[in-house]
């Protein structure tokens, strides 16, 4: 050994020592991981026997299909499409039916509060405000989510969530992230605070930060609702044989959207305040498995349908209350909710949307499953409640509210990027600990949502084709 | 076996070939995490597919798929087995 010399100054010191150390550790260690590799070999050898086949299993054939040059994006398409068809054309019947046989349950429980002789506010409150949004909510977000959440769980154990992480990576390195944001941006498909949860195993926290911060532009199973019923009232159903098929389209196309903002907002943020290269990836790829099918309807029912349902109740019966309150509680000629809406119309009307939206949007933040029944709640304090539960009924009622098809684009555009619930952004502060990105994962949706729905409203106006 | 023996780095082998890991020339968390999945020196790996657009690589370590990036596997030192093209 040599004689130590002395230093310049104990940095100087540090580095060395720490560098002394970094050579000696990593073969040590690699030393250690290497022998208890050895160790569990020799075990599995003397314990496990094995059949040794050469030919191609079926993973790999999968895997050769799954991920091929040509087949792996529009596969990934199709997957989508077919997702959401499945979703739109299986809830359309269920949801009427709940939404016929909620209501009627409505006029029966009106009956009641008469028979009982209560005072018209608290039938107000209770029925006309926290029932019958509760009854929206639960006939509109029940029957999707209950085929959705099963086919999505089916898809995640099959083990096909990996390849698509797989697949994408390349195009979130470009954006200077990690590929498997894919992962929890199928997480947020759920829930965006799940998805905010699931940014862990994004193992760089810059990158984790960034799949925190856009995770919204994925929408949630609460936004699906507003948006399957905006797209199949305004625009699926002017395509009627095939409408459960433009509507999938449409949305998967709204959703390819999201992606896209999703990655240019992952790039900018690389380049201004999360600034980096990308860092590496290792992502296991485990072989597919046939799903079980009992645990699977178990865990999408139990532990997602109901668990966000559940959610949305809790959110959906004090907001409807509230709604109510403020609907028909009177200052001078208009009643609360009218006043809010009026104030807030101008904005509104600059976006392409109304001060009634905008409103519900805003009034939505506990959860996004109660935007579009406090718009409706709001649309019809004044007048009489026609037959929801049809989507003509629904029709009329925004119809008659001066929406055209650019308010049901700029209302399905503004649900895709806006700020996300309480819940996401509280999640968020759990997961950042920093108010700043909650701050910022609440702002930057926000002003994206407002410069498209600005600009498209702008240019449509200006070239008259509303 | 053309090129049998020879120190790669391990991004360079084509799907089908297998190798033997002489060293990883990572550093920090990667490094760690690489050798947590199981790829130590003296592991056999094999190349078995690229993703669409050719930059993650699907490797078989001990029966397991691991995906990594070209520039992570470039810091994977390897000793080339067979270029494995007849034994896909």
């Amino acid at each position: 050994m040599r004689p130590l010399t002395p230093s310049g100054s104990l940095s100087d010191v540090c580095g060395k020592a720490e560098s002394v150390r970094n050579s000696n550790l990593n073969s040590l260690s690699d030393q250690i991981v290497a022998d208890i590799y050895g160790n569990a070999e020799l075990i599995t050898k003397q314990v496990l026997s094995k059949k040794k086949t050469h030919q191609k299993g079926l993973d790999q054939r999968l895997d050769d299909l799954v991920t091929s040059k040509w087949f792996g994006y529009p596969l990934m398409l199709l997957m989508l499409v077919i997702v959401f068809w499945i979703t739109m054309e299986g809830a359309n019947f269920p949801s009427r039916l709940i939404a016929s046989g909620l209501f009627t349950f409505q006029d029966q429980l009106t009956l009641w509060f008469q028979w009982a002789g209560t005072p018209a506010w608290i039938h107000g409150i209770l029925v006309l405000g926290v029932y019958r949004t509760l009854a929206w909510v639960v006939s509109v977000m029940l029957p999707p989510m209950a085929i959705f959440f099963p086919m999505f769980t089916l898809l995640e154990d099959s083990g096909y969530l990996p390849r698509i992480a797989f697949n994408m990576d390349h195009i979130f390195k470009k954006a200077k992230a990690c590929g498997k944001q894919s992962l929890t941006m199928c997480m947020g498909f759920g829930c965006n605070a799940v998805g905010v949860t699931s940014c862990r195993i994004i193992d760089s926290p810059r990158e984790r930060l960034i799949a925190i911060l856009t995770n919204s532009f994925v929408p949630c199973n609460g936004r699906f609702p507003t948006l399957i019923i905006v797209t199949s009232i305004f625009i699926g159903g002017t395509f009627v044989p095939y409408s459960g098929f433009v509507t999938a389209f449409v949305i998967s196309g709204l959703i390819l959207s999201g992606i896209a903002v999703t990655l240019l907002v992952s790039r900018v943020l690389s380049v201004t305040i999360l600034k980096g290269e990308p860092s590496s990836l290792v992502l296991e790829l485990p072989s597919y498995r046939r799903p079980q099918i009992g645990a699977v309807i178990y865990r999408s029912m139990i532990d997602r349908t109901i668990f966000v349902l559940r959610r949305a109740v809790l959110a959906a019966a004090p907001a409807g209350a509230v709604i109510w309150i403020l609907a028909n509680t009177y200052l001078g000629q208009q009643s609360i909710i009218v006043s809010l809406a009026q104030a807030l119309n101008p904005i509104g009307q600059l976006i392409g949307l109304d001060g009634f939206i905008l409103l519900a949007f805003i009034l939505g933040l506990p959860a996004n499953e109660i935007v579009l029944p406090i718009l409706l709640m709001s649309y019809l304090s004044t007048g009489y409640l026609q037959d929801l539960g049809s989507l003509d009924g629904l029709r009329n009622v925004l119809v008659n509210n001066g929406w055209t098809w650019l308010t049901a684009i700029n209302v399905m555009l503004f649900s895709l990027f806006h700020w996300p619930c309480a819940t996401t952004l509280l999640t968020t502060y759990k997961e950042t600990g920093s108010k700043k990105w909650m701050f910022l994962s609440f702002i930057i949706p926000t002003i994206i949502g407002i410069s498209v729905c600005f600009i498209l409203t702008q240019v449509v106006r200006s070239l008259g084709l509303v | 076996m053309k090129g049998a023996g020879k120190i790669d780095p391990l991004a360079d082998l084509s799907p089908g070939s297998v190798c033997q890991i002489v060293s990883l020339e990572l550093s920090g968390l990667l490094r760690r995490r690489i050798l947590d999945m199981g790829i130590v020196p003296g592991t056999i790996i094999r190349c078995i597919r690229r993703g669409p657009s050719g930059d993650p690589t699907a490797y078989l370590v001990r029966e397991t798929l691991i995906a990594l990036r070209n520039e992570d596997a470039t810091q994977i030192l390897v000793k080339r087995l067979s270029n494995g093209e007849e034994n896909v």
